[in-house]
Parts: structure tokens; sequence; C-alpha cells
């Protein structure tokens, strides 16, 4: 259900962008997706194919999904760590004195247009 | 083929729409407030009893208080098995209006604006939006709301903002509900407050019930500041 919102949103986005530039049609969608945005790939890329028919413009459009890793910041002892790893604890010096630097978005990087 | 590079969030489309509503509302003076929590969180509890407080009515003498002293209030209820009984809030003094998701799991600002517009929201001081009842979807995405506000209940645990981290960072105001059930739960109202504040300093925290009143008063003078605020702030 969370993919579905996404994607909505996604070609909504896109339907603007083709109609504010005069594309007819768009070849292929890049989306960069963090580790821990809570999107589900497998989910995400059905939900697109349900989707994409619905929309003249992006019919024969392909997805293709890259990974940003996640990287926590550790406020206490000032060095970074992967997130998925270690969760929310400092694996340095154990603090909890730890934020997220990246890994949450879900960014449209590039399409293939004409 | 040209490629057309973007670097654009996904929800961009909805982010502006959220600004267009914002703005109108804003010229309107109504101030819109984005209520998020579990389902069962006891909203509507609290949003009755709220209405009922904010509208000048509060202690059954009504007509003793001026009618220029209560605000006037309108509900959006996003969820389609809504417990908000909308008889209820309509005596209460309110209006009230239902809006489908379309199955969707949170309500995003066309939805908003289209709610807003089919009811009507002309003289209106505070609007209350009731979200979807989720902790993660909701956050996500952009209503067009003034502020946004997180309902907490007692009986669902202090660990919460371990496990549902963006709501609370996403909400200005939080209202832990359902104090008068603290002494039946293993809730811990200090680590819990700790956990939020360590997400978001800055957020305002609120325990009450409104079963009893508890807190009510701190609650809802943070709605009129904030009313207040929203119509000072350009």
């Amino acid at each position: 259900m969370h993919e579905m919102g996404i994607v909505t949103h996604l070609a909504k986005t896109l339907d603007d962008l083709a109609k504010e530039q005069s594309i007819t049609k768009i070849g292929s969608v890049t989306l960069q997706v963090g580790e821990v945005s809570g999107i589900m790939t497998d989910y995400f890329t059905d939900c697109w194919d349900y989707f994409k028919v619905r929309h003249p413009v992006l019919k024969s459009a392909e997805l293709k999904l890259e990974t940003i890793p996640a990287v926590t910041w550790c406020d206490h002892c000032k060095r970074t760590y992967p997130t998925v790893e270690h969760g929310r604890e400092c694996p340095y010096c154990h603090s909890g004195e730890t934020w997220l630097l990246k890994g949450n978005e879900c960014v449209i990087k590039e399409i293939e247009a004409e | 083929m040209k490629i057309i590079e973007l670097h654009e969030s996904v929800t961009a489309s909805n982010d502006r729409d959220a600004d267009t509503l914002r703005e109108e509302m804003r010229r309107k003076g109504t101030l819109l407030i984005n209520l998020m929590s579990s389902p069962g969180s006891g909203k509507t509890t609290l949003l009755s009893r709220t209405i009922r407080d904010l509208s000048g009515n509060a202690r059954g003498f009504a007509g003793n208080r001026a009618a220029e002293d209560g605000l006037k209030t309108a509900v959006l209820e996003a969820d389609i098995d809504s417990d908000v009984d909308a008889r209820q809030i309509d005596r209460l003094g309110a209006k009230a209006i239902q809006v489908h998701t379309d199955g969707m799991c949170h309500m995003d600002a066309g939805m908003t604006a289209s709610g807003l517009d089919e009811m009507g929201y002309e003289g209106i001081d505070l609007a209350f939006l009731e979200n979807v009842g989720n902790l993660i979807c909701p956050a996500e995405f952009d209503t067009g709301a003034g502020r946004n506000v997180m309902i907490l209940s007692v009986p669902e645990g202090d660990d919460k903002p371990l496990k549902y981290p963006l709501m609370f960072q996403s909400s200005d105001a939080l209202v832990i509900s359902k104090i008068d059930a603290l002494p039946y739960f293993d809730f811990d109202m200090d680590a819990c407050v700790r956990r939020v504040k360590a997400l978001h300093p800055a957020i305002r925290i609120f325990p009450v019930s409104a079963k009893t009143g508890e807190g009510m008063e701190a609650w809802e003078e943070w709605l009129r500041s904030a009313l207040c605020d929203w119509r000072s702030e350009s």
C-alpha cells in the first residue's frame, strides 16, 4: 500500500514533467531508493507495472532502481557507520546519540525521454 | 532518447500541491491541523472534547459565554470506517466531512484540498484532518497542513518513538493520550519523553486525558496560540 502511494506520486510528477517539456515518451526512469526508506523494491516494481500502462507517456518505461546505502552519524564519537548492520546504537562507542545521515530518500535521478 | 537529470524527490508534485494549499489556507485565515496516530489511539474522544472546549460551550452554560470567544472548527475524516460520528461533531458545532483515500494508506495534498473545497471552510478557524490510522505512510506525505500533530496513547507503549521515528520527527506536537490509564500499563513517561526529544528536540508534548480533562488546557492553549501564529506568520 505504501509503495502504491509512492508510485502514484511518481507517475504524477512524471506526467507533469512530460507536459512541461513536451515529452511524448519516457524510455526509462532511474530511481534512487534509500536502504531504510521502507520501500520494498519487489512490491514497488509490481505497482509500477500495474500503474504505468494507465499513463500513455509511461507505457513502455523501464524502471531502474539504485540503492542508496544508509549511513548513521554518531554525535558522541563523531564517526559514521552503516545503519542496516548496527541500527541506532553506535558500534564504536555504544552511544545512542546518533542520527541518520542518508538512506531514507526516494529520488528520481534521471529519465530517458523523447 | 535524451537523458534528463532530475534529482527530484518522488513526492515533489505532492509537495508543490501542499504548498499551494497552505498558501490558500493562510489567505483565508484557517489553520489545518493534520492529526496522525495508530487506530484506536483515542482521536475521536480527544477531538470531540477539544472541539467542545474550543467552541466555548465546555461547561454546559450554553449562551453564558460570548459566542465570539469560541473558535469555529471543522473535521475532515479520512478513515473510511470512521469512528467519528459526524452527527456528534455536527452537534458540537463543527462541520464534518468524510474523505475517501481510494484505498490508499495516507492522505495527500490533492485529496485534502478536494475534501476541504467540498466541505467549504470559509470562516473556519481550525480545521482538523483525521489522517488514516497508520504511523508510517502519513508521515511521508505533506497534506498541506499548517501544523502536524501526532497522538500516542498510553496502551500503545513508550517504545513507539524507537519504531516509528519519522512520525515523531515530522510532528510539531505530540499528544500522549489516555493518561488516566497510566496506573494499569507499564508506560514509562520519562523514557517516552526522552526518546521523543532525542528525535525532535523542539517538539511540544502534551500528556492528556480527554476523559478526565487532565492536561487538556495546555493542549488547547497550544492550538489557540498556533492559530494566532499562523495568522501572523507570512
